[in-house]
């Protein structure tokens, strides 16, 4: 391993490499996390079913550090929303992201999270998680196989390689608040677009 | 064909000679069964009950016929001992559809009723907590009536114009979130908004004082919500437990979670389009939810489209491979549900992996099969695959059941864990209308594939399985003596399998399927898979509903659970085997 983490400008002494590393903070700090990634252990429909056979014999999650998924939001830095979310569970979806504690990362799996899927046009149905909390990563399917999954998840791990801690978001002094919580009325209601509601209702009462 | 309709005729001629002013036989085209008078439902129904057997009433909905200003109510129900189904309809006018409600008589119909309230707005009176149960208290509308339509309505029915009319990509969830289809109330405040009747679930962990009327003691009352997100639910699932101490006092389960509005889309799609869609119900078993659509739909078309003798067999063997592959599944669950954290069911995963290799090899997809058509399958079983399912089903699958059978059967704290828990006796069983491996597991003995025959099941030799508890340990053992007889019809399927045909008709995408009703069902690895679909002569289908057996098999879950202690709610769930998907569809 920390023939991984030397930066390759400086040279071990010899019969110290492999014992030895020379490094810089961010590296050392995105090595840590990228194979401590904890997944939350949270399904929402189809797709939850070929998480779970990834953590399987066969797939087996564990090859990347990620083998430990917590039911709990406060544990995880990786929330997998694996399936369809409806609106009635949408509100959940999303006080479970405000409460995963940063870093956090968030993967779209599969069609329905990342635009509706074949469900898109129904009544009760969000087309695409990203309306609402931000992704990082797609991985298209229906369901998308473990392969796919293996690789999305590979990919959060590039995007954590790339991160310095000078930039990230977590340890600037602006903290951020957290996502709104939609409300569940006639219909969703998301509170950031409510006065673009209001305006449409008194347009329709004017017009009336 | 006409054997059965000749006996249901004699059946029908009895109640209508017993109520000559209120039953008639239903003559529209391609209908059949009785419609009753809503004034007089309770009464037949309770004769039809008590005096000819009709026990089981399996499935309750509603269709919305529009132009004829009428809802109806369609009830089906059967014998607990073995036969067909018997088809009952109520008649209410549109504008008032008021209807006495069941639950009295067939306590299984509880919520059935809540959801025909929900989507059609049906009223049944006399329920005793007639709310919505897969939507939310206070959205606006009943959904599945015909006249209602999304806030991002599109058309009537698919296929749609083209979506790109300029060659511009435009939606209308962008320019306008909030469509053009919904109204709220004046002075509408969404931070102040709770619907009245959810306020006991919003709260969430509540205490309540209560005096004990004997000793004077004053005990705490405890709600616990379980849910949705929890890992022992097996998805999106709520439950509302009222405890004292450690003891469940009350339940109320609550779902709508993962409500993908199944039957709205269904009922914009063509026929064929809904196949894929049966995959995603229960989506562990898309093959045999595939295997009851084609059913329901094949009856409408008649007889042409009778499978020929090698699509039967390729049916027959990949719904027992499902239901072997869901077993697994569910024992897996189950243990990990009793805290034997993932352990047992890596080596369920490990099983499934083999049959999902099949399944990818025949249809081309792991999970989402989408491999029946009417009349027949997709496509033949590809080369060296016969000789993989026979390997797998004489000698893997057998080795690897007596395995896990050795591993768990015994075992001291599965034992100690499962016994004497959440116990459902025959009767009950058969009142909350319970299916499958639950009804069977109470001692009843009643699977579709013996009690009315369906595909080519008569021709093979199997038992039913059977235990006589009623408690969690004997749903835990059930489900290896039906993987066993699943396995004893597999090898039969294997050895008789004919060359030949595998399609009867030529490969299509629209069927113009006759007018009419049908109401086709499978014993699925859950239960009784039931579809009910109502034609008019077009393209789609005017009513598509899905009998949902994890979904009923809910409906007796507060009475497994009264009395017990909060942990073993966990493993009453686990036991009855749900699968969200198919729950709230
Ligand atoms: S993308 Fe497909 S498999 Fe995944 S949740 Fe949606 S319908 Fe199910």
């Amino acid at each position: 391993m920390p023939n991984e983490l030397n930066k390759p400008e400086y040279n071990i002494p010899p019969g110290m490499e492999g014992t030895v590393a020379i490094t810089t903070l961010d590296r050392i700090y995105n090595w840590g996390r990228r194979y401590s990634v904890w997944p939350m252990f949270f399904g929402l429909a189809c797709c939850a079913i070929e998480m779970i056979a990834t953590a399987g014999a066969r797939f087996d999650m564990a090859r990347f550090g990620m083998e430990i998924m917590r039911p709990s939001p406060r544990q995880c830095d990786l929330m997998i929303v694996s399936g369809t979310v409806t609106k009635k569970m949408l509100p959940q979806v999303v006080r479970l992201y405000n409460q995963m504690p940063e870093p956090k990362y968030v993967l779209s799996m599969g069609a329905c999270a990342s635009g509706g899927g074949p469900f898109k046009r129904g009544y009760n149905v969000v087309a695409g998680i990203d309306k609402y909390i931000p992704v990082d990563v797609y991985v298209p399917g229906c369901p998308p196989t473990p392969q796919a999954l293996l690789f999305g998840l590979m990919k959060i791990q590039e995007k954590i390689d790339n991160q310095s801690i000078k930039h990230v978001s977590w340890y600037q002094d602006q903290q951020d608040e957290g996502i709104p919580v939609p409300v569940l009325g006639p219909d969703l209601i998301d509170l950031r677009d409510f006065p673009k509601l209001m305006e449409k209702e008194q347009d329709k009462e004017v017009q009336a | 064909m006409n054997d059965q309709t000749t006996v249901m005729n004699k059946n029908y001629q009895k109640i209508l000679e017993r109520f000559p002013h209120d039953v008639q036989v239903d003559e529209r085209e391609g209908y059949s069964g009785l419609l009753i008078e809503a004034n007089q439902l309770l009464s037949i129904m309770e004769t039809l009950r008590d005096e000819y057997e009709y026990d089981f009433l399996t499935s309750v909905t509603g269709v919305d016929y529009l132009p004829d200003e009428k809802m109806e109510v369609v009830y089906h129900l059967f014998k607990s001992t073995g036969g067909s189904i018997l088809e009952v309809k109520v008649q209410v006018p549109r504008s008032n559809p008021v209807v006495p409600s069941l639950v009295g008589l067939y306590p299984g119909a509880s919520f059935q009723e809540r959801e025909a309230w929900d989507l059609l707005g049906i009223r049944f009176e006399g329920h005793p907590n007639l709310t919505r149960i897969l939507m939310w208290e206070g959205f606006a509308g009943h959904p599945l009536r015909k006249d209602w339509i999304e806030t991002f309505f599109e058309g009537d029915v698919k296929p749609y114009e083209d979506r790109w009319p300029e060659g511009k990509v435009s939606k209308v969830e962008t320019t306008n979130p909030y469509g053009k289809n919904i109204t709220y109330p004046d002075g509408f405040n969404p931070e102040t908004w709770i619907p009245d009747s959810e306020d006991l679930l919003f709260q969430g962990s509540t205490v309540v004082k209560v005096e004990q009327e004997e000793t004077g003691i004053e005990t705490e009352q405890l709600v616990v919500n379980l849910g949705p997100q929890h890992p022992s639910t097996h998805g999106v699932f709520r439950m509302v437990a009222t405890l004292e101490g450690e003891t469940v006092l009350d339940l109320e389960p609550v779902m709508g979670y993962l409500h993908r509005n199944h039957e709205k889309i269904g009922e914009r799609n063509t026929f064929s389009m809904n196949m894929p869609y049966t995959d995603r119900l229960d989506y562990f078993c898309s093959m045999s939810n595939n295997f009851g659509y084609a059913l329901t739909v094949e009856k409408l078309l008649g007889e042409k489209y009778q499978p020929p003798e090698r699509a039967q067999y390729i049916r027959v063997i990949m719904a027992e491979l499902t239901r072997i592959l869901n077993h697994f599944m569910a024992i897996g669950f189950f243990l990990n549900d009793l805290g034997a954290y993932f352990t047992p069911a890596l080596y369920a995963i490990k099983e499934r992996e083999l049959i999902l290799d099949i399944f990818e090899a025949v249809a081309g997809s792991r999970m989402m099969c989408n491999y029946y058509r009417f009349g027949g399958v997709v496509r033949d079983l590809p080369g060296g695959i016969e000789e993989q399912i026979r390997k797998l089903v004489y000698d893997r699958l057998p080795r690897q059941t007596d395995e896990m059978d050795r591993y768990l059967v015994e075992n001291e704290i599965v034992i100690g864990r499962s016994q004497d828990v959440g116990i459902l006796t025959p009767e009950q069983a058969i009142a909350f209308s319970a299916v499958g491996p639950v009804l069977r597991a109470s001692g009843v003995p009643y699977d579709i594939r013996r009690a009315d025959p369906y595909s080519i099941y008569d021709r093979f030799d199997f038992d039913v399985a059977v235990r006589y508890h009623g408690d969690v340990y004997d749903r835990f053992l059930i489900r290896f003596d039906e993987i066993r007889q699943s396995i004893r019809i597999l090898q039969q399927a294997i050895d008789d399998l004919p060359e030949g045909e595998i399609l009867a008709n030529k490969p299509a995408y629209k069927f113009r399927i006759p007018k009419g009703e049908s109401y086709g069902r499978v014993e699925g690895p859950k239960g009784e898979l039931g579809y009910y679909v109502v034609s008019d002569g077009t393209d789609n289908p005017w009513r598509y509903h899905v009998r949902a057996p994890s979904f009923i098999n809910l409906t007796g879950l507060r009475e497994m659970c009264l009395g017990e202690k909060v942990a073993d709610l966990v493993a009453i769930l686990g036991s009855i085997d749900i699968v969200l998907g198919e729950v709230d569809r």
